[in-house]
């Protein structure tokens, strides 16, 4: 590059880079592309030897034809159930632990905090197994009845939080203690400054956790896959694998239809919060 | 973000001293029982669902049940010996090596690489770090699938731009020596936008001063990677190993929807084989066992992590 001036050996790495980018951005966006192209093109199109990127004319018969090859809606439903109530249930959980390891005195409290964070190497796919001996024949001569193939087995052993629980935490602890201590003056309890300070003040953090909690409940796969017996109580991630045993290589279009419909809400929230989820997986990363 | 954790830390010690009783307190105090209130729900669950299946694994690992039998029968280190002179989990075991050492390898190099890039001034830039990001907050089931069209040795889009040079596509998914490289392209696609987003982090947490000295120096772009940039992401890079070797070790989505761990066991590992055993075959004890397997590996990990995290291994 010797005899090129500084300024055209900028243009040149500008170059440079604005490709690589594209190439990069190609690369991730282009198997989604397909996915999309896929579920809207006919068989013909599909099973052609010479490759369309566009189908000539977007069939959405396909997403039809998904919904009505398997209990879609249903599926939906059991998805939006184990979501809501999982994640629900961890983010209340983390609030309560992460308030009462901040803010409460209580003798071998830090024992208590030394066994959350220990359960997060145990990972669940290591207790599948004594999960599910546990919901069924252990529920059987405990309550007479079998909790396999309920929603309460699905959500529970995914209800206890460790890594949120440890976020906020450590976001609480930051807070201004004078505005806690204010509250302290002003006669509050630990509820109303929960309620009314520190769950205000600590939001971002919450939400943060709220998304990721949202985004892995609703993927989990393995548990449900397990625990579940029946076509009605399969999740979405569940229900298109099955279909896609069934299908198989014979309807890429209406499986990639199918498909579209676990992806769509995760792709609704990416849109509107991928900057907080990033934000919280990367602060995680980099305190330490 | 940064700097909340900051007085964070300041505060964890402050905690810690509050934490010890003070004289004249009443064992019963509302304090405590609030305490117990709070905490309890959470530590019931993880005694009931991680603690004591934990122990309750290591029970169900010595004895042969086929999970509906009323009878355990109790059989010492039979699963143990069982797996390892067993030739199928030899092969689980190097697959979870295969696939780990080129899974986390690879998308750590990539991740670094796409991090460089994206921390250049290039207009964009953030919406080709969401697009990246993307397909990790995507079902892995999903992913799989859409891949399997992908990688449809007739109809894919794969085997469209092989053409393009004039090369065959490999029938992916259902031959042995294709089948791992194939689940190892979805999990790099996949998770590269994780390793992108915090090697991006740790690239802006550097300071610009360091890189100004450096030019003072006289160190040219590639020395200013090595003598500034590549010491001061050590830390991150070491952390990024520890999560994507323990993520690898819990894989399962992907695979189970992709091969089954199949063609003829090529894509099995650990986490595959513990529910293959468990569920498929109805062997718990097996099951178990590998269990114990996978759970030892990744707690000697963590450990590791935690041992060399205290120690901050800046040149490492």
């Amino acid at each position: 590059m010797g005899n090129l001036s500084p300024q055209q050996q900028l243009v040149i790495q500008r170059m440079f880079g604005y490709g690589a980018m594209l190439f990069v951005v190609l690369l991730i966006g282009l198997p989604l592309f397909w996915m999309l192209s896929g579920s809207l093109k006919s068989t013909q199109e599909i099973y052609s030897t010479d490759m369309q990127w566009l189908p000539s004319s977007p069939l959405w018969s396909n997403y039809r034809e998904a919904w009505e090859a398997a209990p879609f809606g249903r599926f939906y439903w059991n998805s939006i159930v184990i979501t809501l109530f999982g994640a629900g249930l961890e983010i209340i959980n983390a609030t309560f632990t992460a308030y009462a390891l901040a803010y409460l005195r209580f003798p071998g409290k830090n024992l208590i905090f030394i066994l959350i964070l220990a359960a997060l190497m145990i990972p669940n796919q290591v207790t599948i197994l004594p999960n599910y001996v546990f919901f069924g024949s252990t529920m059987q001569s405990l309550i007479g009845e079998s909790w396999i193939n309920t929603y309460q087995a699905i959500i529970l052993p995914g209800a206890s939080v460790a890594f949120g629980t440890f976020m906020m935490r450590q976001a609480f602890l930051g807070l201004p203690r004078e505005v806690i201590d204010a509250a302290k003056v002003d006669g509050a309890g630990h509820f109303r400054i929960l309620k009314d300070v520190v769950v205000p003040m600590g939001k971002p953090v919450i939400v943060t956790f709220a998304l990721i909690s949202l985004v892995a409940k609703w993927n989990d796969y393995l548990w449900p896959l397990v625990i579940t017996q029946t076509e009605n109580m399969r999740v979405l991630t569940i229900g298109i694998s099955y279909l896609f045993d069934a299908e198989g290589n014979n309807e890429w279009g209406v499986i990639m239809a199918a498909t579209f419909f676990v992806v769509f809400p995760l792709l609704i929230v990416f849109l509107f919060a991928q900057r907080f989820i990033i934000d919280g997986l990367t602060a995680g990363a980099t305190k330490g | 973000m940064a700097e909340t954790g900051r007085t964070g830390t300041a505060a964890i010690d402050e905690s810690l001293v509050i934490a010890r009783p003070r004289g004249g307190r009443n064992i019963f105090s509302k304090e405590w029982i609030l305490f117990i209130l709070f905490v309890g729900p959470n530590l019931f669950l993880f005694s009931l669902f991680s603690y004591w299946p934990m122990i309750e694994n290591v029970r169900l690992s010595t004895q042969r049940w086929d999970l509906l039998s009323p009878v355990r029968l109790p059989v010492g280190l039979d699963n143990f010996e069982y797996l390892w002179q067993n030739s199928t989990f030899h092969k689980v075991l190097w697959n979870t090596l295969y696939f780990t050492v080129a899974a986390v390898g690879i998308s750590l190099a990539l991740g670094l690489l796409v991090a460089l890039l994206l921390n250049q001034r290039l207009r964009w830039r953030n919406g080709a770090r969401a697009v990246v990001f993307a397909p990790f907050m995507l079902s892995g089931a999903a992913i799989g699938i859409v891949w399997a069209y992908i990688f449809d040795p007739r109809f894919g889009f794969l085997a469209e731009m092989l053409g393009w040079f004039s090369i065959r596509s490999p029938d992916w998914l259902n031959r042995p020596e294709w089948a791992m490289p194939a689940i190892i392209i979805v999990y790099i696609w996949k998770n590269l936008g994780f390793t992108t987003v915090i090697f991006l982090a740790g690239l802006q947490g550097i300071p610009q001063d360091l890189y100004d000295a450096a030019k003072i120096d006289g160190a040219n772009v590639f020395w200013r990677f090595r003598s500034v940039t590549l010491p001061m992401l050590s830390p991150i890079a070491f952390f990024l190993v520890v999560t994507s070797i323990l993520s690898t070790f819990q894989s399962f989505d992907i695979i189970s929807v992709m091969t089954d761990g199949g063609p003829v066991d090529s894509t099995n590992t650990l986490i595959y084989y513990v529910y293959e055993q468990g569920f498929v075959a109805f062997n718990a004890g097996r099951s178990a066992a590998a269990a114990l397997v996978l759970f030892v590996l990744m707690m000697a990990i963590t450990l590791v992590q935690l041992r060399y995290s205290e120690s901050k291994v800046h040149y490492g």
